[in-house]
């Protein structure tokens, strides 16, 4: 394969790609005027919001639009050939064997009736005409190359029997089986956790160096880009607004939307009292709705006059390309979309947890040694030998208390029982064990024996706004029932207090008569916002509200629970599984794993040692939107244990990079307190974690 | 193809438009301004009959289910405006005509006894609709109002319910039919009964799937936190949702409803002679089929005819809505 790198013309190139979809009799373009080349060897990052065309290049590379995809124009060279022009047997000889994918949907992608290493060996026996026994040994052989564990267990397995992590790395074998001179990967960390796609992307380097092999990284996260790629390519609404090689676009972006882009994604460490979140204003346009002219000027704080024409794409030294009429003026730096220059403030109010929890003296909040225990269905055998049923130990032994108007940030991985957490004190599920206390009266566990009172001063922020608000009611007819049932407001009342609530939230009064379907995902956040403040809550538990939204709202909706919070002086509690969000938003910040509580920190003091060998990898394991960065590198081994056998001692031995012996596995950890308050569950004494831990978030 | 253009036209909303497709260019005009789709405080209701406005289209944009669509409205006419058609009473007797072949004094020809057979089908066609529909409508009421409880309450209830449910479906349709007017004795309201009986526990059936995927997501839950009563929360936030299920399941269940009333009449447990059921002038007609087959072929025929255009219209019910999500 390194006789095809050597020469130097690209593996890749597009040329003018203008691909759309047919919509009825109608062709919309996803994707115009797009150009890229990538070299032999370079990973070429694409990156882009949701809706931005970035999956249909890499579909339109692959040949694999389907039905209602039509390339309009353009010309796409792969390896000195014209791609367009091959018919489907001629590009099955390429798929596969010269140009691989690894999607983003794991679990979809492999067949579920077929064992992950015969799928795989397929693929060899295909593409190499290897016998079946040389395929096997092969394929073990490629499992041990991605760090499978156990290759020949993985290899008899069904693609249900192993872990997400596990799945993503099979099919990165199968991409890598036949060493392809261009491997495309769409968003291929993106279901996973951070700590499992930290060391996936950590072979992925390792391997992109030692193939040779050109990449297309489609992905819409810039820590992964900063992380992996040597060039970037910035799509917005199906035009390529920037490219640039990696270091350049993240010191000096040219084209404002890589601007705001880059300011609203909060970085690991910056909080909410040191850093205003840049958020751009409006939404992605949708397909047919995209403006004539600049595609980013009714967004852009820059527009002037000749942007309602559409620029052309420019190139500018060392070999950067931007869209923008005005990128000289960006480049000089006389204008730019970046409100605040960025900086880290080193010191802010340095007060420790004892004194913070003091100062705020109101306890709003209290948590001791609160339980969600889910039974498992016996088996019949368990039930006739009167078995004790086999419990899922979500939330396990958890206290914890929240002062007034304090934001605590609880973070952790999937399967870690944060959202259990949460549902537990509102009362979606009930609590097995222990007691909650709201404004020192107990709380029930069941929802149904909580009195009105109690249900005005809890509401509840959900993760997912297409689900937030019922598609048959309008916006104003949903908002209007807290106020009319838990506030005993009138009608007209309601009517009036909706309209401020609109306002408060930044949407127009007449949004009350829209039906959900008729507005975008952050204002269906907003609007979810609104409703849960519209009863002036004591407590919010805000779970996961920007998870699933683009970066761009994301940091709009982080300064309006921000602002409204600070307004109302209600105390939030903000579950999250994105570090840098938690980091930013909240005062203190709990870490949560297999149901129990690791560390609660002051959220500045998070980021620094000590702190627990679990926090650690997580911080280690978080990308950071900025390649000058360095950052520590602390991998975890396995997977997350089942929360049904939860390791005994502490839980999270299994997989500490400190453990220490016996100790750990036989007793459980007690709470230390390190010098500024904060609390640590480990058995290793703080002053020796600190001693052990570096800095992870170093700048150069 | 109009709900196509609907959808498309969805999409251009909100914002000047740039459209690349060359026999669109009457939409590059209107697409300077901005456009909003009209906010009223009516627009709720307004909703309401474009979306039954949209049904239609939507049904007449393809031709089975078009076809369909026509064959139900136009037995639906002739069993409203029956009596206006029918020229012969239903059971006059002109003995001079019995048994003649089609023509232009009587359509359908006429029977043994010397009834007009179009009358005949054309008054049946009131029978064997309002049976029907009558009985669809019961069930479907009863089994919304068991499934939302059932997929809402879930435990032991949902069990039990579900259990019970198991056990009438377990049996086939008819057999269970006959077992119940074995019990209850033929006649109209014991024949709806029967289809109430039977149908109720599929129809719950969907209807709780629905509710099971539906009761997780975040509109139900904010509407627990907020206080609201159960029967709030199933019929005002979760019905509507149940809605695109329920009308593709109810018009199948309707088509499966005539086929039972006539296999009732048939085998002579259902409506009892001398009313024109379909069913029931099969049974009578089959006796003389080489004979006069006129008078058995007409009656076989509408019913196997409504059975199909309903079956039609429900299959475009179930496009339409699962387009428009």
């Amino acid at each position: 394969m390194n006789t095809i790198t050597k020469d130097q013309s690209p593996t890749l190139i597009i040329e003018d790609l203008t691909v759309a979809y047919r919509y009825g009799d109608l062709l919309l373009d996803a994707v115009r005027d797009f150009s890229l080349q990538i070299a032999a060897g370079q990973t070429y990052g694409l990156v882009g919001e949701s809706g931005s065309g970035k999956t249909t290049v890499a579909m339109a590379v692959m040949r694999y639009l389907g039905d209602t995809g039509v390339v309009r124009a353009g010309k796409i060279e792969f390896d000195g050939r014209d791609l367009l022009s091959l018919n489907t047997s001629e590009m099955r000889q390429v798929w596969g064997a010269e140009m691989s994918l690894v999607p983003q949907n794991p679990l979809s992608s492999l067949n579920p009736s077929i064992r992950v290493g015969e799928q795989l060996s397929e693929i060899l026996r295909h593409h190499q005409g290897l016998d079946r026994e040389t395929a096997r040994v092969k394929t073990l052989e490629l499992f041990r190359m991605v760090q499978l564990p156990d290759p020949q267990w993985v290899a008899d397995s069904y693609p249900h029997q192993i872990s997400g992590g596990m799945r993503q790395r099979v099919l990165i074998a199968m991409a890598l089986s036949t060493t392809p001179c261009l491997l495309i990967l769409d968003e291929p960390t993106t279901s996973l956790d951070v700590t499992t796609q930290a060391s996936i992307l950590d072979r992925m380097s390792e391997l992109i160096i030692d193939l040779q092999s050109s990449i297309l990284y489609v992905t819409h996260n810039l820590g992964v880009v900063a992380q992996i790629c040597d060039r970037v390519a910035v799509l917005y609404a199906g035009e390529l607004v920037e490219d640039a090689a990696l270091e350049d676009l993240f010191r000096m972006p040219l084209h404002p939307y890589t601007q705001g882009l880059l300011d609203s994604v909060p970085h690991l460490g910056e909080t909410k009292d040191e850093v205003q979140l840049g958020a751009i204003p409006g939404q992605i346009p949708a397909l047919g709705a995209r403006p004539e002219g600049c595609v980013f000027e009714p967004r852009c704080p820059l527009a002037i006059q000749i942007c309602s024409q559409r620029p052309p794409i420019i190139s500018t030294n060392n070999g950067r390309k931007v869209r923008c009429h005005r990128w000289e003026e960006i480049a000089s730096g006389s204008i730019s979309a970046r409100e605040i220059p960025r900086e880290f403030k080193k010191e802010g109010t340095e007060i420790t947890l004892d004194q913070y929890e003091n100062e705020h003296g109101d306890t709003i909040l209290d948590l001791r040694d609160v339980e969600v225990h889910f039974p498992l269905r016996r088996s019949i055998r368990e039930v006739i030998i009167t078995e004790p049923a086999r419990k899922v130990k979500a939330v396990d032994g958890i206290s914890l208390s929240l002062q007034r108007a304090q934001t605590l940030g609880l973070v952790g991985e999937s399967g870690s029982g944060k959202t259990t957490l949460g549902r537990a004190i509102v009362g979606l599920v009930e609590r097995t064990n222990g007691d909650i206390d709201l404004f020192g009266i107990s709380l029930p566990p069941a929802l149904s024996r909580r009195d009105f009172k109690t249900l005005h001063q809890l509401q509840m922020v959900f993760q997912n706004p297409e689900q937030a608000l019922n598609p048959y009611l309008s916006i104003g007819a949903s908002m209007r029932r807290p106020l009319m049932r838990l506030a005993k407001k009138s009608r007209r009342e309601a009517d009036k207090e909706v309209a401020n609530l609109l306002k408060a939230v930044q949407l127009p009064p007449d949004y009350a008569f829209r039906m959900p379907n008729q507005i975008s995902g952050g204002e269906k956040q907003r609007v979810a916002i609104a409703r849960a403040f519209a009863t002036n809550p004591g407590l919010l538990v805000a779970d996961e509200p920007v998870s699933s939204l683009d970066v761009s709202v994301q940091a709009s909706i982080l300064n309006l629970l921000n602002e409204l919070q600070i307004e109302h002086e209600t105390t939030m509690l903000f579950i999250s599984h994105n570090l840098a969000v938690v980091g930013y938003l909240a005062d203190v910040i709990a870490v949560i794993y297999l149901g129990k509580l690791m560390e609660v920190s002051r959220s500045q003091d998070l980021f620094k040692p000590p702190y627990h060998p679990y926090t650690e990898a997580l911080l280690s394991a978080v990308p950071i939107p900025d390649p000058s960065i360095q950052q520590g590198r602390i991998r975890l081994k396995g997977d997350v244990p089942s929360p049904v056998n939860t390791p005994s001692g502490c839980p999270f031995h299994t997989r500490c990079p400190h453990f220490l012996g016996d100790i750990c596995v036989s007793k459980k950890p007690v709470w230390q307190m390190d010098a500024n308050g904060n609390r640590i569950y480990c058995h290793i004494p703080v002053e020796e974690l600190g001693a052990k831990q570096k800095n992870m978030i170093k700048q150069e | 193809m109009t709900w196509y253009r609907n959808a498309g036209t969805r999409l251009l909303l909100n914002s000047r438009v740039s459209i690349s497709s060359e026999p669109l260019s009457s939409n590059k005009q209107s697409s300077k301004e901005p456009q909003r789709e009209p906010i009223s405080p009516y627009s709720q209701a307004a909703n309401r009959t474009n979306r039954i406005i949209s049904l239609f289209r939507g049904l007449y944009a393809k031709p089975s289910s078009a076809i369909g669509t026509t064959i139900f409205l136009i037995f639906l006419t002739v069993a409203l405006f029956g009596p206006l058609i029918a020229p012969y009473g239903v059971n006059e007797q002109i003995a001079a005509d019995a048994r003649q072949p089609p023509s232009l004094q009587h359509w359908f020809g006429t029977d043994n006894l010397g009834r007009d057979v179009f009358t005949r089908v054309v008054i049946g066609a009131r029978d064997i609709l309002a049976l029907a529909g009558l009985g669809t409508l019961l069930a479907v009421v009863c089994g919304t109002a068991f499934g939302l409880l059932s997929g809402y309450m879930g435990a032991w209830f949902d069990e039990g319910l579900m259990r019970l449910f198991d056990s009438l479906l377990a049996m086939p349709a008819l057999l269970l039919s006959l077992l119940l007017l074995g019990i209850l004795g033929p006649s109209r309201s014991s024949v709806l009964i029967v289809i109430v009986i039977v149908y109720t526990p599929i129809v719950a059936r969907v209807v709780r799937s629905v509710v099971l995927s539906v009761k997780t997501r975040g509109f139900v839950e904010a509407s627990r936190l907020q206080g609201e009563s159960i029967p709030y929360i199933l019929f005002r936030e979760i019905l509507p949702s149940t809605l695109p299920a329920l009308t593709v399941e109810s018009a199948l269940r309707f088509s499966y409803a005539i086929f039972l009333v006539a296999s009732l009449g048939f085998l002579g447990v259902g409506v009892q002679p001398p009313n024109p059921d379909w069913g029931l002038m099969v049974k009578e007609a089959r006796v003389h089929v080489f004979q006069i087959p006129w008078a058995m072929y007409f009656p076989a025929g509408a019913i196997a005819l409504v059975v199909i255009g309903v079956n039609l219209m429900s299959d475009g019910i179930k496009r339409v809505w699962q387009k428009s999500g």
